[in-house]
């Protein structure tokens, strides 16, 4: 599903004239229609598309009317593209302010998964606009937020530019009652060992084997035991989901089968009715029943699925290791087995993602291991993931122990080139794209890891860290949990200093706090770089313990694969 | 807080109004519109501002002046200017209903207003904005003339500027106006102290596929292993293989590092050997003379595949052929120098499919100086088992393998697992478990030869039974 099939399906669209619909792709659009409309994305790529279309039609002596509409705003890059290609004036643009798109009743995703290449990879600034926009956007539907706190220099300069905007706006939003009193702005790259981890609650699994795409997911023919696929809204109107999605998947059975048992009950209770509650029965519940058993049905097979797919895989086998770099004990063996992994050609993907786990978590790989992890690599799954590799080290998810020695040589390089306060700047600049994760400090500050004292009860959890098994807090959620209950950074300075500094906390005078108010007890929590379904579920959960309520915005839903496929060099 | 499904939609009835693009392409408004125009491209309000051309007025103005007596007053380029800004100034409507706004434009109703506003607004418009507002301004999406910024300094303030607003939209426009108008050498220079706007120019000439302008940049830079990659990267849009493999070719001499050298140097011999393979076999194939290929029709070129996909087709075809052809697996395992448990890996799982068991023994069966032989492998036993059993090896292949597995528990597991009888009841007696094995004998057939091995153990006097 995409985000226009969320506002606008094709019905709706053929209602309004549109003749047919395209994808816009290298394929050129046959089409006798005498105007085009193009709803795309600022990329240069789609802009020759485009003019290749218009110039072709002008070759062969065809006139037609072109509209662009760019969402959610015009690029200058893409207008000199058009303008290069001598079709400006040709095509008419405009701009479709689309931020937000509400995923859920507490998600709201910017369905911008560029970001996270374009930022942390490109370090191209290019959607920050963006996302002060929707901040703004947000603040003019509810009102001034009370506090706002963030991480990172990502977060830092939204929060600034918003600023910016709302100072110009002279604020129409002041004097309103607050709807939202915290929000926390957090770069994706303050914590990628979360989102590297393999998802056990239960949205999260689904997330990571069928691929949730605008809170929809197509179950195929092996979760329906039909011969048909079927496409599925996974949100809180979805009954069986909205009570499972943040369960670990160890509960989800017990649920389902009770839930189940629930069912045939209610479908028993026919029997010995008379006439009437009979006529009741089917007017009243019925609908309801097979909607329900429905969407157990499904889910149920979705839970086989995956168990059979997991079975295949040495899940088991795989989280243990996963574990272990966590807690960082036996990284020998966790490191012969993603070794074995990769020689195996079990996924490209899932190789990556833990190389990257295991160069997180001990701040870069000893030179050896790196060498010969990348040679296997590279021999299992193409010579062409050199540039993947390259990819990966700048954005600092997998990186070579020695690195910091070069990036260091670099830096002073330039640094007896310029002043001392602009070496500080590119310091800073290259710190973004590489810098030390120390994770392992991290873990031991925050407590990460919980400690075991007999068994974890997944099924009543005793902290964030049954989404993953018990075995670890997420960090961004932990620090989201620290500063939320500090009401700012005091007292977190080293683990500030470990993150790489870049924090702030503000309070915004116009909307005092007032305890009383129910705003201070509603939370935006925005991921810049996408955010995964388990630090949703660890906020919620979060969120009941501390009677405050999350909502989450995010430049889109991410998971360990999408990471590593945004790092993976394609042809262009 | 209205829930976000209200929102939703707000969003749905803003696209409902998509009519109005279709609709009102014919209206002679939409000639007027500013959206109609060539406008917002940072040369055109270049062009547009430096001379005072009315001309593009002529032939529209009319139903302009219907809006506004006060219109005539300016020059077109205002219009096109203040429509614009009307429309972004709408943005932040406490809405989702962009899309509407977005299109409403071409309404005479919308701009109308905006041309009333008092003329103070405008003032300032061909005046000069400082490099602060510019930013500012390009930040909202208004059009701003760059062309009066011409002096080194003046241009650098205002990247500077556009840095510091956090706008990468709007730096990547300034870099766009500064590539056009400094010499290469300048610009390179200025940009390796301003990391950021590097960034952002590099990742610029990448989208726009402007090579050469790319790795000059980057040789200024002294990143050199950059420059490699960079043309390393271009050999994926190369279809062709024998232009792909001489492409590689050139690549090999870049100044890669030592390690990467070698990797390039690999990515060329193999899709050389590639070549040469698929060349003979697709001969073979077709000729029908090979049995193999008969009976195992290829289901893909083996061209760009990795190594180990390589390896395993040739352990797959090409097994029992002499290390001196290119498409042995020995060769290829000399040439690319590829591990042991690799090799191993790769070769069992390429036998078993063919369920050649005799070549899986032969795999593991080692010799010692004293000519016993004796099974070792590179990768734990367990993963054997599993490799053999997904390829369906019959049980008294897999037991010999379960039976090799050290560590007790897996052995147990497996053997249980996959039926291995003799495996289970030996290690049971090893264990000297006798409750087990004894409730082990209702797994097994009655009568069978499992029965009666259980029942010879149990009634062994010599075990000293621990339970």
């Amino acid at each position: 599903m995409s985000p226009l099939d969320r506002i606008a399906n094709v019905s709706i669209l053929k209602q309004h004239e549109v003749d047919k619909l395209y994808k816009v792709e290298s394929r050129p659009a046959l089409s006798s229609s005498d105007q085009f409309c193009f709803l795309v994305r600022p990329r240069i790529r789609t802009m020759r598309y485009i003019a290749d279309i218009v110039n072709a039609d002008k070759m062969s002596g065809r006139s037609r009317k072109y509209k662009i509409i760019f969402s959610p705003q015009k690029f200058y890059a893409c207008e000199m593209v058009l303008e290069e290609e001598g079709v400006f004036g040709d095509v008419t643009c405009d701009e479709w302010s689309f931020y937000l798109l509400p995923l859920d009743e507490d998600i709201i995703s910017m369905e911008l998964p560029e970001f996270f290449r374009d930022y942390f990879l490109e370090g191209d600034h290019r959607w920050i606009n963006s996302v002060a926009r929707a901040l703004q956007l947000l603040n003019s539907l509810y009102g001034p937020f009370g506090k706002v706190y963030g991480i990172g220099r990502c977060a830092k300069m939204s929060y600034e530019l918003w600023r910016d905007l709302e100072e110009e706006s002279e604020g129409d939003s002041q004097g309103r009652k607050p709807e939202i009193g915290n929000i926390f702005l957090m770069d994706r790259d303050t914590d990628y060992v979360t989102a590297l981890c393999s998802q056990v609650v239960y949205e999260g699994l689904v997330d990571d084997t069928f691929r949730i795409k605008c809170g929809s997911v197509d179950f195929g023919p092996d979760v329906t035991s039909s011969d048909k696929s079927i496409k599925v809204l996974l949100n809180a109107q979805d009954k069986v989901f909205s009570q499972i999605r943040n369960e670990h998947f160890s509960s989800v059975f017990g649920f389902l089968s009770q839930k189940s048992r629930n069912l045939q009950a209610q479908y028993d209770r026919r029997r010995g009715m008379d006439i009437k509650q009979m006529k009741n029965f089917v007017s009243q519940e019925l609908k309801g029943l097979k909607q329900e058993h429905r969407l157990l049905s499904l889910h149920i097979g979705a839970c086989e699925s995956i168990m059979k797919k997991k079975t295949k895989q040495d899940f088991q086998e795989m989280i243990k290791a996963e574990h272990s770099l966590l807690e960082g004990f036996d990284i020998r063996e966790s490191t012969s087995f993603i070794e074995e992994h990769i020689d195996r050609q079990v996924s490209p993907t899932e190789s990556l993602r833990l190389m990257c786990l295991l160069s997180i978590t001990e701040n870069g790989l000893i030179p050896k291991d790196y060498r010969s992890l990348k040679t296997q690599y590279l021999q299992s799954y193409g010579p062409e993931h050199l540039l993947t590799f390259h990819n990966l080290k700048r954005m600092g998810l997998l990186t070579e122990q020695s690195a910091g020695e070069t990036l260091t040589a670099v830096e002073s390089k330039v640094s007896k080139l310029v002043t001392d306060r602009a070496a500080g700047k590119i310091t800073d600049a290259f710190n973004s794209l590489a810098r030390k994760s120390n994770f392992r400090a991290l873990s031991k500050k925050l407590g990460l890891i919980p400690r075991v004292d007999g068994e974890y009860d997944l099924k009543m959890p005793r902290d964030m860290a049954y989404v993953f098994s018990g075995a670890y807090v997420p960090l961004s959620c932990k620090i989201i949990e620290q500063v939320l209950e500090r009401r700012g950074w005091l007292g977190l300075e080293e683990v500030v200093r470990l993150l790489n500094g870049n924090e702030f906390s503000v309070s915004d005078s116009a909307a005092e706090d007032n305890p009383a108010w129910e705003s201070q007890r509603v939370v935006l929590a925005v991921f810049l770089g996408g955010c995964t379904f388990s630090e949703m579920a660890a906020l919620r959960f979060l969120g009941k313990e501390r009677g405050c309520k999350f909502i989450f915005l995010t430049t889109a839903i991410t998971n360990s694969a999408r990471m590593m496929e945004a790092a993976i060099e394609a042809k262009a | 807080m209205p829930p976000p499904e209200e929102a939703l939609k707000e969003s749905k009835r803003a696209v409902n109004s998509l009519r109005d693009i279709v609709d009102d392409d014919d209206d002679d408004l939409e000639r007027v519109s500013w959206s109609g125009e060539p406008v917002g491209s940072i040369s055109w309000s270049i062009k547009e501002t430096s001379s005072s051309s009315t001309s593009s007025l002529e032939g529209r103005d009319s139903s302009l002046q219907k809006g506004s007596s006060s219109y005539a007053a300016f020059p077109k380029q205002v219009s096109s200017y203040s429509l614009s800004s009307l429309f972004k100034g709408r943005n932040k409507l406490p809405s989702f209903q962009s899309l509407s706004d977005a299109l409403s434009d071409t309404g005479v109703k919308n701009y109308a207003p905006e041309l009333r506003r008092p003329k103070a607004e405008y003032k300032d418009y061909n005046s000069d904005w400082s490099p602060k507002d510019t930013v500012r301004r390009m930040q909202r999406g208004k059009i701003c003339s760059l062309e009066r910024f011409r002096s080194l300094q003046d241009k650098l303030v205002l990247l500077d500027e556009a840095v510091a607003g956090h706008d990468g939209n709007v730096i990547t426009a300034v870099l766009i106006f500064l590539k056009r108008t400094l010499r290469r050498e300048i610009l390179f220079r200025e940009l390796e102290l301003r990391q950021v706007a590097l960034c952002h120019l590099i990742h610029f000439l990448k989208e726009t596929g402007e090579q050469k302008l790319l790795l000059d940049l980057l040789r200024f830079l002294d990143r050199t292993e950059e420059v490699a990659l960079s043309q390393y990267r271009e050999h994926l849009n190369i279809q062709d293989v024998e232009k792909r493999k001489e492409f590689l070719k050139g690549c090999i001499g870049l100044p890669f590092s030592a390690e990467d050298t070698s990797h390039i140097q690999d990515h060329y011999t193999l899709l050389e050997r590639q070549i040469i393979i698929e060349a003979n076999d697709r001969h073979l194939e077709s000729a029908g003379q090979s049995e193999i290929f008969r009976k195992y029709p290829r289901k893909a070129s083996i061209l760009n595949m990795p190594l180990v996909t390589t390896l395993f087709y040739s352990c797959f075809y090409h097994y029992t052929e002499a290390e001196g052809t290119f498409s042995s697996p020995t060769n290829l395992k000399k040439t690319f120098k590829i591990p042991d448990k690799q090799y191993v890996l790769t070769a069992l799982a390429a036998r078993a499919k063919l369920r050649a068991w005799d070549d899986v023994d032969a795999l593991f069966t080692t010799k010692n100086w004293l000519g016993y032989t004796k099974k070792k492998a590179p990768i734990g036993f367990h993963r054997v088992v599993e490799i053999l059993q997904r390829n369906n090896a019959p049980v008294q292949v897999l037991q010999e393998y379960v039976r090799l597995v050290e560590d007790v528990e897996t052995r147990l597991n497996l053997a249980t697992k996959y039926k291995c009888h003799d495996v289970v009841i030996e290690t049971y007696r090893d264990l000297k478990d006798r409750i087990q094995l004894t409730a082990y004998k209702c797994k097994v057939e009655r009568g069978s030869a499992e029965e009666e091995k259980i029942n010879s153990i149990l009634n062994n006097m010599q075990i000293r039974w621990k339970n």
